[in-house]
């Protein structure tokens, strides 16, 4: 029933505006002047490449980048629920730690658990999140971004004056469900006519308290249950504040970032029998100084970076009935990297990067083994680039050193991780290419994998990842009632081979951590988004995107789950989103899902988890109050109100509101 | 352009139509196997229950249900049973117990022994005790360990408490405090006997037995024994046996025997067998058990098996299990030996998050059969005609 009504509400909106009389205009000016548009033509890309930016990221009803990155295609999210539940992402079922996230250019780490909490990173500031299958088209980068199996880049807000101006200044408050109060103030100056500064921060303040519901019904088709609940201790307060500098050279330019985020989070935990509130609490501390410059010499350019962060995290169980825990983990990350390319022509590129990081871990518990670690990469790349036929091949040398305080050092790692990547444009015109591309990518094992007190194995091997994918694209730009249309399929083949799993160990519940499972990945994305401008200022932007995969545990012919499918890797999965824009008001649907799962290895019936779909909708409107910029913005997340789970027993919210007013001087 | 336009937007209902559609959650229903397997004649015993821990935060404590009489071995039978009782049986079941016609499971995390009758499985009442244990019973009432004894005397270190239910109102009637994360009890002579481990105070592990005088329900006396307590059962000449787990890296886990000083009614550590044990069933004279430890340096677990004579107190048998199934059991988790029959039953808990199995094997140590449980198969109790 659900699904039906939502179905015909985005018939309904899509078909509607279709049959109006066609016409021709461009694009709104003002809604232009919001998209920064970068220097990359897509049609020139040789890797698959999913991206959002300006006007339609900030229309979706996302609150942090993590629901942004539910409109891609090829991932997963792991989300707990609530403003502070811990989101996570996987790209194409191999696993949350080969994802890389790059912000600004500099990749975040977290050498802790090699895996980066997308929740904690606000859209407030973000102006694009692009998602790359393997790596960057572009070979002129750092060593580590050659590195991971999928890689996502968020980029924020470059600042952009007016004639005549020498300062932008933006505020928001957004509010809403959960007790949520959520202001966020932007500065931008202009310090010269070649270096600008831009200040951003940002309070999210909610009790992350949501009704959510378990309901049984018998075979009859009697009630057995039905219950509504409140979410207990699921509250946030975080603060964000960070400044960009960002200056011109001749040829070149320069940015500086510091940034700070501080949190204070209630963990609400599963939800069990008996069990409705729980005492842990986690205050999170990121920081982190950053720097790059670029120069472009002719045949010669060059890309610098360095950046220090510091992470300190502080857990603390409050459970009167569990065992107290109270410890703090302190992070703290160098990293310095080296790009160079020179084009003997300009269909010829040559890259090498060198990298190197620097990471340590402190914990104040029982047996912990203060590890601190010397990565160094070491890059070289070709791109070649003739009128039909693209090419790009790189290789990565990555050599890890260990020490442990006290103890004897596990032995060095070192890997190689090619790719290959190649484009094909069979007709004479460049709308429409074939791709392919060959992949190894690997990710070392964590601190957490090694040194973790009692469980960790300082013997494990890096966990390595191939990846195969053929694809098309269609791309196409122009005026008229069809402004703008693209579609791309890949299908793909992905093994992942000594996955570091949990393995049980001696007596009671006790793990070590082995280079045991293999998992063999098949799938196809398919996305689609078309324009149409059926009538003077009205655009209708549909966008679509369908996944299947069928990832599957192929470690041992003796497991009770051999060849089942991966916990939380779901066949189906999709999302469409339909946007129409008429003047200053703009309406937005939303709809994702994701298919039936399986919350354990063994795909039965005990382990069945159903699929959830949800419709979220916004509307939105512009105004200009003389030199003030307004808008106003209205949301509903779960239009209908579903009660679903992503992670067994972290529900969901049910139907949500979201309000934001945003002033532009 | 247009037909490029159909065909972006035909794909929107396709994705529709492939992807399937959220149904109402059903009460997770009751799977029946059959096995082949006869009461004993003039049997005592109808059948048994199992109970599934469940990984922690899954909420997958099942219980399971064989019944001699019908061949039928009944998959997580508690929810069917008892449809309307919110997230069903609970977060990881940490032992069970059958006194008079009640049926006990003690769901560690829920944080609560679930009552129910021992004959039909319906649900009876709970009793709320935090971060509980284990049972035993003695004279209309039943006692469960609890890792939460009294609330903030240090807040670092809480020691573990037994608690005292009345078996006929389910309420929890007095409590007294005994050494840090007790485990097992046993009950010999008005005096209870009580395995504390110490786990959550690692490296600083527990090493006493607590005595607990029933008349008065006081602790009056723990004796040292060894570190890292867990099992403690009695044989049929009151004599305790408690094995100790060790600190899992120098110190290795020990079965220790406890019994009376002669000519005086106190418990003294009588010997420590040099033998590793994780878990034990006493048959007669015959004490079972396994243990699986952990080598650092091949990287694997290293399983035993074997017999103690309770009398001569020497291992009679290095393997239970005759005929070669131990090599197909990753984790034994489980033992129980049928009174009658003399049946070994073993149960593997594999990965831990998956499905387990129960293992029966004939006294000669034959498997007789084999069945697929919930995840976590640990605690055994046979259900009485």
């Amino acid at each position: 029933m659900e699904r039906g009504l939502s179905f015909l509400f985005l018939l309904a909106i899509s078909v509607g505006p279709i049959h109006s009389a066609p016409s021709t205009d461009t694009l709104d000016t003002i809604k232009l002047k919001e998209v920064v548009v970068e220097a990359v033509n897509p049609n020139r890309e040789v890797i698959p490449t999913q991206q959002l930016e300006g006007e339609e990221l900030r229309r979706l009803n996302s609150n942090s980048v993590a629901d942004a990155l539910r409109y891609f295609s090829g991932v997963q999210i792991k989300d707990y629920g609530g403003v502070g539940g811990i989101k996570t992402v996987n790209i194409r079922s191999m696993g949350t730690n080969h994802t890389g996230v790059i912000y600004d250019g500099a990749e975040l780490g977290n050498a802790q658990n090699g895996q980066i909490d997308l929740g904690q990173f606000s859209l407030d500031n973000i102006e694009a999140i692009s998602l790359h299958n393997g790596q960057k088209s572009q070979i002129l980068q750092p060593a580590r971004d050659f590195g991971s199996a999928g890689t996502i880049y968020l980029r924020t807000k470059t600042p952009h004056f007016n004639e005549g101006r020498n300062y932008n200044l933006r505020g928001t408050l957004r509010f809403g469900s959960f007790d949520l109060l959520n202001p966020s103030a932007l500065l931008e100056l202009k310090l010269s006519e070649r270096t600008n500064l831009s200040l951003s921060t940002e309070l999210v303040n909610s009790s992350g308290k949501y009704k959510f519901r378990y309901r049984r019904v018998n075979p009859a088709g009697e009630i057995a249950y039905d219950t509504t609940a409140v979410r207990q201790n699921g509250d946030i307060n975080a603060t964000r504040i960070e400044m960009n500098v960002n200056g011109m050279l001749n040829n070149g330019e320069w940015h500086f970032k510091a940034y700070n985020y501080n949190s204070e989070r209630g963990v609400p935990g599963a939800i069990v029998n008996n069990v409705w509130r729980r005492g842990e609490r986690i205050w999170d501390t990121n920081s982190f100084l950053q720097a790059n410059f670029t120069k472009n010499s002719g045949i010669y350019s060059t890309l610098n970076t360095a950046k220090y962060s510091f992470y300190r995290t502080h857990y603390v169980n409050n459970d009167d009935k569990q065992i107290k825990i109270d410890n703090i983990y302190r992070q703290r990350e160098f990293y310095l990297s080296s790009a160079h390319e020179v084009s003997p022509s300009n269909w010829c590129h040559l890259s090498a990067s060198y990298d190197f990081i620097w990471n340590t871990l402190n914990a104040d518990m029982y047996g912990f083994a203060k590890p601190d670690r010397y990565t160094n990469l070491m890059s070289v790349a070709l791109a070649l680039d003739w009128q039909r036929i693209k090419l790009q091949a790189s290789g990565l040398m990555t050599f890890v050193h260990d020490r442990l305080k006290g103890q004897q050092s596990p032995a060095d790692k070192h890997v190689f991780t090619p790719a290959v990547y190649t484009s094909f444009f069979p007709f004479s015109s460049s709308d429409f290419s074939v791709r392919a591309f060959y992949k190894r990518s690997y990710r070392m094992p964590t601190f957490n994998d090694l040194y973790y007190a009692d469980m960790g194995n300082s013997k494990l091997a890096p966990e390595r990842v191939a990846q195969y994918n053929v694809g098309v694209l269609y791309n196409r730009t122009g005026r008229g009632f069809v402004s703008a249309t693209r579609i791309s399929i890949d299908a793909y083949y992905n093994k992942v081979h000594d996955k570091i799993v949990a393995y049980p160990k001696g007596q009671q519940f006790r793990w070590t951590m082995l280079n045991l499972g293999v998992v063999e990945i098949k799938g196809v994305d398919i996305s689609a988004n078309v324009t149409v401008n059926p009538y003077n200022d009205l655009y209708v932007t549909a966008r679509a995107q369908y996944t299947y995969q069928q990832a599957i545990d192929i470690t041992n012919p003796a497991d009770n789950y051999y060849r089942d499918q991966i916990p939380y890797i779901p066949h189906h999965s999709g999302s469409a989103v339909i946007n129409v824009v008429w003047g200053d008001w703009n309406l937005n649907y939303s709809y994702i899902y994701v298919g039936e799962r399986y919350n354990q290895q063994e795909n039965i019936r005990y382990n069945y988890t159903q699929p959830w779909y949800t419709s979220d909708i916004s509307a939105s409107r512009s105004l200009h109050i003389g030199q003030v910029g307004l808008r106003l913005l209205a949301e509903v997340n779960n239009l209908f109100s579903q009660d679903y789970d992503v992670i067994l027993n972290y529900p969901m919210p049910k139907r949500n509101y979201r309000f934001a007013i945003t002033i532009e001087l | 352009m247009k037909t490029q336009l159909y065909l972006t937007l035909t794909f929107l209902p396709i994705l529709l139509c492939i992807t399937s559609c959220r149904d109402d959650e059903l009460v997770v229903p009751t799977e029946y196997d059959i096995i082949p397997e006869n009461p004993a004649e003039n049997t005592e015993i109808r059948g048994f229950y199992l109970v599934n821990e469940g990984n922690m935060g899954s909420n997958k404590c099942t219980l399971d249900y064989f019944d001699y009489f019908t061949g039928l071995y009944a998959r997580n039978f508690y929810a069917e049973r008892n449809p309307n009782v919110i997230k069903e049986l609970g977060d990881v079941g940490n032992d069970i117990g059958i006194y008079g016609s009640k049926l006990y499971v003690v769901v560690n995390c829920s944080h609560k022994v679930e009552v129910m009758d021992a004959r039909t499985g319906i649900r009876l009442g709970q009793v709320d005790i935090p971060n509980c244990r284990y049972t035993r019973f003695y004279r209309g009432k039943a006692y469960v360990s609890s890792y939460v004894g009294p609330v903030l005397i240090d807040p670092q270190a809480p020691k573990g408490a037994v608690y005292e239910v009345d078996t006929l109102s389910l309420s929890v009637t007095a409590k007294v405090t005994v050494g840090y994360q007790p485990e097992e009890m046993e009950i010999v002579d008005d005096y209870m006997y009580v395995a504390n481990s110490g786990g959550y105070r690692a490296p600083n592990y527990d090493n006493t037995v607590s005595v607990i005088q029933m008349i008065d329900f006081k602790q009056v006396q723990q004796i040292p024994v060894g570190i890292n307590l867990h099992r403690l059962k009695k044989d049929r000449h009151g004599k305790l046996w408690v094995n100790s787990r060790g600190d899992y890296m120098s110190r290795p886990s020990r079965l220790h025997v406890l019994e009376k000083k002669k000519g005086y009614n106190q418990m003294i550590v009588a010997d420590t067998i040099p033998i590793a044990c994780s878990n034990m069933a006493i048959h007669g004279d015959s004490l079972y058990y396994y243990a699986t430890e952990w080598n650092n340096f091949t990287a694997s677990n290293t399983i035993s098996y074997g017999i103690i004579n309770v009398n001569t107190r020497q291992v009679v048998s290095t393997n239970f299990i005759t005929d070669g199934t131990e090599k197909e059991i990753a984790i034994p988790y489980g033992i129980a030996i049928h009174p009658e029959t003399g049946d070994i039953f073993v149960t593997d808990a594999k990965n831990y998050v998956s499905s387990g199995t129960l293992y029966c094997f004939d006294i000669k140590g034959h498997k007789k059969w084999s069945v697929r449980t919930g995840d976590i198969p640990a605690h055994i109790t046979f259900l009485p005609l």
